[in-house]
């Protein structure tokens, strides 16, 4: 072994504080880099490489069974390069308990959303919509089930449906033994296509030529099927805009985390590794005092870095890997991506970047040691610069608090940049938690605002309008009469408040497709409507809309917009921008008055606010009771679901925090050990004048007071920032306005926690050198050179 | 006879595999002696003072210091008896180098609880005491050999301690100033202090202790009482 890997391997061995700190941090490190850049790569695409893996459908179109044959479905298309079906469709009903609320539109009757249900003798392979099974096998059988990972059927109480038996309204049964994943979302479910012995309907899927060109494409088939056969169609543009604005939610979130997590990177890495080269200043001095040249020192210095950081890397990019595991496959279900892997330039990328920073931080460092005088080197030792911070020891000693809490506060100004790097530490520590703290407020009050459920209690009928990813072809059931429903409700005791909603279909001058109208009947704003901006709508003839819309119709509140209701034009008068998230933001809400009658008759859903002190389920009970002979049902409301992409974010920001404040805490703790190890003779002094192991660890604790203090205080105002800039910029990029409550998230006791929450990110750091120093031998202490 | 202030009994102390550092040591200080511990590198002069001090504790036997079982002291107590019992002079000074010579000199009283007021007095009396009063706003660094250890003196003084140690209190300083620190022992004893002083330097022992410890490989291999040479 040569001279040098000895000194390395001794310096690592001997420095075992510093080697374990700079591999924990490089850990931490490449652990959210790998995790966060993975993100951001799997984010970029998701629904185009999914598309394409899956050979998705261009055009998924539904034909009337009665008007149109399968072979007369098979024909030939002008600019289609590929087809798949005719597959056999049916609508099912569940008739036993479901999962209850199905988006913005309410429940279903019966508790069980309808299905629509394709019948398909393989999961794919062929030329369109190669469906991926996800779990179990495909549904070979008649009476077996495949249904889709994305829709509300995919889970049982006990967490899979697979196994289920699903009990249908005819009284037949399914049992669901598989679960599959369609991009182009052509299905709810699968089965054999003998089990559709009377198809209501037949699926065909295209891809065309021209991708963009749907609408052409459309007419070409239209034009080459008998007339009137289209009931229905799905362009895969429509789910691509709404992949694309999931997905960009995530970009500045993850841009916001990546950077502070690099930038704490760089400084606590930076920070480790300079500050062993500069506690071993000395110990440089006598080996070149030996005969090391500046080269061998500073290939030395660097050595004892590279090794820790080294091991750390590849623990960091194994753990990365490991954790990007979950994560990107609760990506997947979110953005309905098939499989999501961690990109391999990824990896390389990180570990490179990694070992490259260490290593130019560790060679400047070790540099400037390499080219310090021997004898300065020996002289110098790891003794501070005489004189630095005198002015703070003077204050402290007059400040009126115990003598070693004094002591300590003194402390940060005697090494003036080991104490910034530490506040730098800490301030970023402190600015990523209030920003995640912020985020997830937002997030939740986003949640409340979406699911605007603040009623008690609701009856869900059906027709709730076509939601992303539904597909044509389903089938109304019989809806009991809202009006009647309303008045059982308002004469049932406990009632405090109620009103019901029904939705249909309307087209928008200048707008291409259709936008859902929600006609309210009773004052609704108790029930968590929030407002982006304006107000709610007072009389007949105001609405309100989301920013999508409006940015759709390219109004403004105060503008007025034509609704064409089935020929029958209302125009009305935007007043609000409402934070709506259903049907794609393509939603208008106003008073049932405003268009004309009829929309009742489709359905509604019912929402009622009890009085306080009322029994939710007593109140049910009795209500179901009065509801029997009208067939509605009511059930407690407040789903309290939040949405995938908000538990995918807040977990991930709860993830990205944690390793934030670990490093900000590790980096305290590494330059706390350092300055304990700078002044260990000192503190023998200090004991042996008297000093107890309590007054030692109050001294060391001290010394960071200030550090956390001011890391706190510029940190929390920098974390505010951050969230003021990244919210908007996720709402921007989603393309929705959110509302004030999702901006102003932070009180002020809540930011003074946080602010402490900085002061314990330092404590935290600084309590095991802490220990370490009462515990130290005073004898010891004092023969240390 | 006066008061034991310092009690070994069968006292033995080893590090490691070596050879003990002390051995079956056994003797007893009264209040006002100045005693000389002399003896060569290794000799286990420093261990002694570090039992005598809490710093350390025995394998085996007893350390009474005041009055007070030191070996079965935990860290706190030991803390606490060292600052109100025990005054401690380092070869190398060991001045807080960032704090003013009065801060330094406080510092004890400070750690022990006492108020400000008075510790500030107190420190103000023994910086007169000894001499370097003007030095009081000065840092150590500024400061000779002879005035810096004169400084620890006042330090150590600070508590009134019933024992004062000296590690080599002359072993950093050149003639003149060795003789100085040595006077100022000397007086020290005069007024009553108790002092334990380890050095290898005859001449100090000579000058300011009535009693020599002579200690080789760990054992007492004399303990002879003189009159001071002055």
């Amino acid at each position: 072994m040569s001279a040098l890997s000895r000194v390395v391997r001794s310096g690592v061995a001997r420095r075992r504080v510093q080697t374990v700190v700079i591999g924990l941090a490089t850990t931490m490190a490449v652990t959210s880099s790998v995790l966060g850049g993975s993100l951001l790569v799997a984010s970029t695409a998701p629904f185009d490489d999914a598309f394409a893996e899956q050979r998705g459908a261009h055009l998924s179109a539904v034909f009337d069974a009665g008007k149109a044959t399968p072979e007369q479905l098979s024909v030939p298309v002008d600019g289609v390069t590929a087809s798949a079906g005719p597959f056999p469709v049916t609508t099912i009903t569940p008739s036993d308990n479901g999962p209850g609320r199905n988006g913005a539109g309410g429940q279903a009757p019966g508790g069980q959303a309808p299905l629509t249900v394709a019948g398909r003798t393989d999961p794919g392979g062929g030329p369109v919509d190669a469906v991926t099974l996800t779990e179990g096998e495909w549904a070979d059988e008649p009476g077996e089930l495949v249904v889709s990972a994305d829709g509300p059927h995919a889970h049982s109480p006990t967490g899979s449906a697979v196994g289920r038996r699903i009990t249908l309204t005819d009284g037949s049964t399914l049992t669901v033994v598989g679960l599959a994943r369609s991009v182009s979302r052509t299905a709810d479910g699968w089965v054999p296509p003998s089990w559709v012995t009377a198809p209501e309907s037949y699926q065909v899927l295209y891809r065309f030529t021209a991708a963009e060109s749907v609408d052409a494409g459309r007419e070409a088939v239209v034009a080459a099927v008998p007339a009137d056969a289209m009931t229905g169609s799905q362009s895969w543009l429509v789910l691509k805009k709404a992949a694309d604005r999931s997905v960009a939610v995530f970009v500045p979130f993850l841009v916001a985390f990546g950077v502070l997590g690099l930038v704490m990177s760089l400084l606590v890495v930076g920070n480790v590794v300079a500050g062993a080269v500069g506690a071993g200043t000395r110990r440089i001095g006598i080996l070149k005092a030996l005969g090391s040249t500046p080269a061998q020192v500073v290939r030395a210095y660097m050595a004892q870095a590279l090794i820790p950081a080294a091991v750390g890397t590849a623990i960091g990019a194994v753990a990365g890997n490991l954790l990007a595991i979950p994560v990107l496959a609760e990506t997947e279900d979110v953005y309905g991506a098939v499989k999501l892997t961690v990109a391999p330039w990824v990896n390389v990328v990180v570990v490179v970047g990694a070992l490259a920073l260490v290593s130019v931080t560790a060679w400047v460092s070790a540099l400037r040691a390499g080219r310090l005088r021997t004898v300065d080197a020996i002289a110098v030792g790891r003794t501070p610069r005489p004189g630095r911070g005198r002015w703070a020891a003077r204050l402290t000693a007059r400040l009126p608090v115990p003598r070693p809490v004094g002591l300590g506060l003194a402390r940060p100004f005697a090494r003036p940049a080991r104490a910034a790097a530490m506040t730098a530490a800490v301030l970023f520590g402190a600015t990523a938690v209030t920003f995640a703290v912020g985020l997830a407020s937002s997030l939740n009050q986003i949640q409340i605002a979406r699911d605007h459920d603040a009623a008690d209690v609701t009856i869900g009928v059906s027709d709730p309008g076509p939601q992303p990813g539904s597909r044509p072809g389903g089938r109304p059931a019989a809806a009991p009469d809202p009006a009647a429903v309303s008045d059982v409700i308002a004469a049932q005791a406990g009632t405090r408040a109620h009103y019901r909603t029904s939705r249909t279909q309307v087209t928008v001058t200048g707008v291409a497709g259709t936008t859902a109208v929600v006609s309210f009947t009773g004052d609704a704003t108790w029930d968590g409507y929030q407002l982006v901006s304006g107000r709610w709508f007072t009389q007949p003839g105001e609405a309100v809309a989301p920013t999508p819309f409006l940015a759709a119709t390219g109004t403004e509140v105060g503008d007025t917009v034509t609704l064409d209701d089935g020929g029958k034009t209302v125009t009305v008068r935007i007043v609000g921008d409402v934070f709506e998230m259903s049907n794609d933001g393509m939603v208008v809400l106003t008073d049932a008055a405003t268009l004309t009658a009829g929309n009742d008759a489709k359905g509604a859903t019912h929402h009622i606010a009890v009085q306080p002190g009322t029994d939710v389920n007593t109140y049910i009970d009795s209500l179901n009771a009065a509801l029997a002979p009208l067939g509605a049902t009511a059930r407690p409301g407040r789903s309290g679901q939040a949405s995938d992409t908000i538990i995918l974010i807040n977990s991930l920001t709860a993830t990205l925090t944690l390793m934030l404040v670990a490093v900000a805490a590790m980096g305290v703790l590494n330059a706390v050990v350092l300055d304990t190890r700078d002044r260990i003779r000192d503190l023998g002094v200090h004991k042996a004048l008297g000093m107890t192991p309590r007054q030692t660890i109050a001294m060391v604790i001290a010394s960071v007071v200030v550090i956390g203090v001011v890391g706190g205080a510029v940190g929390v105002p920098a974390g505010v920032a951050l969230h003021g800039a990244v919210l908007p910029a996720m709402g921007e990029s989603a393309g929705i306005g959110l509302p004030a409550s999702a901006h102003a998230v932070h009180s002020l006791p809540e930011l003074v926690l946080l602010g402490i929450g900085g002061l314990l990110i330092a404590i935290v750091g600084a309590s095991l050198p802490a220990t370490w120093a009462a515990r130290t031998s005073t004898a010891t202490a004092l023969r240390t050179e | 006879m006066t008061t034991p202030v310092i009690e070994l009994r069968d006292v033995s102390r080893g590090y490691d595999d070596g050879p003990p550092a002390l051995s079956d040591v056994t003797l007893t200080v009264h209040a006002g002696e100045a005693v000389a511990v002399l003896g060569p590198s290794g000799s286990g002069k420093s261990t002694l003072l570090n039992l005598i001090a809490g710093l350390d504790r025995p394998d085996t036997g007893t350390v009474t210091v005041a009055g007070v079982r030191v070996d079965e002291l935990g860290e706190a107590a030991s803390a606490r008896h060292r600052r109100a019992r025990v005054g401690m002079v380092f070869q190398f000074f060991n001045l807080l180098d960032d704090l003013t010579v009065a801060d330094n000199v406080v510092l004890p009283a400070q750690l022990a609880g006492m108020a400000r007021g008075e510790a500030a007095r107190r420190a103000a009396d023994l910086l007169d005491q000894l001499g370097v009063a003007r030095h009081a706003r000065a840092y150590p660094g500024r400061l000779s050999g002879g005035e810096r250890q004169r400084v620890a003196v006042a330090r150590a003084l600070m508590n009134r301690p019933a024992l004062l140690l000296a590690d080599e209190p002359t072993g950093a300083l050149d003639t003149a100033s060795g003789e100085d620190v040595s006077t100022l022992l000397t007086e020290l004893n005069a007024e009553g202090q108790t002092l334990v002083v380890v050095t290898h330097d005859l001449a100090l022992a000579r000058s300011c202790t009535r009693r020599t410890i002579q200690l080789v490989d760990g054992r007492v291999a004399g303990d002879v009482s003189v009159e001071p040479t002055r």
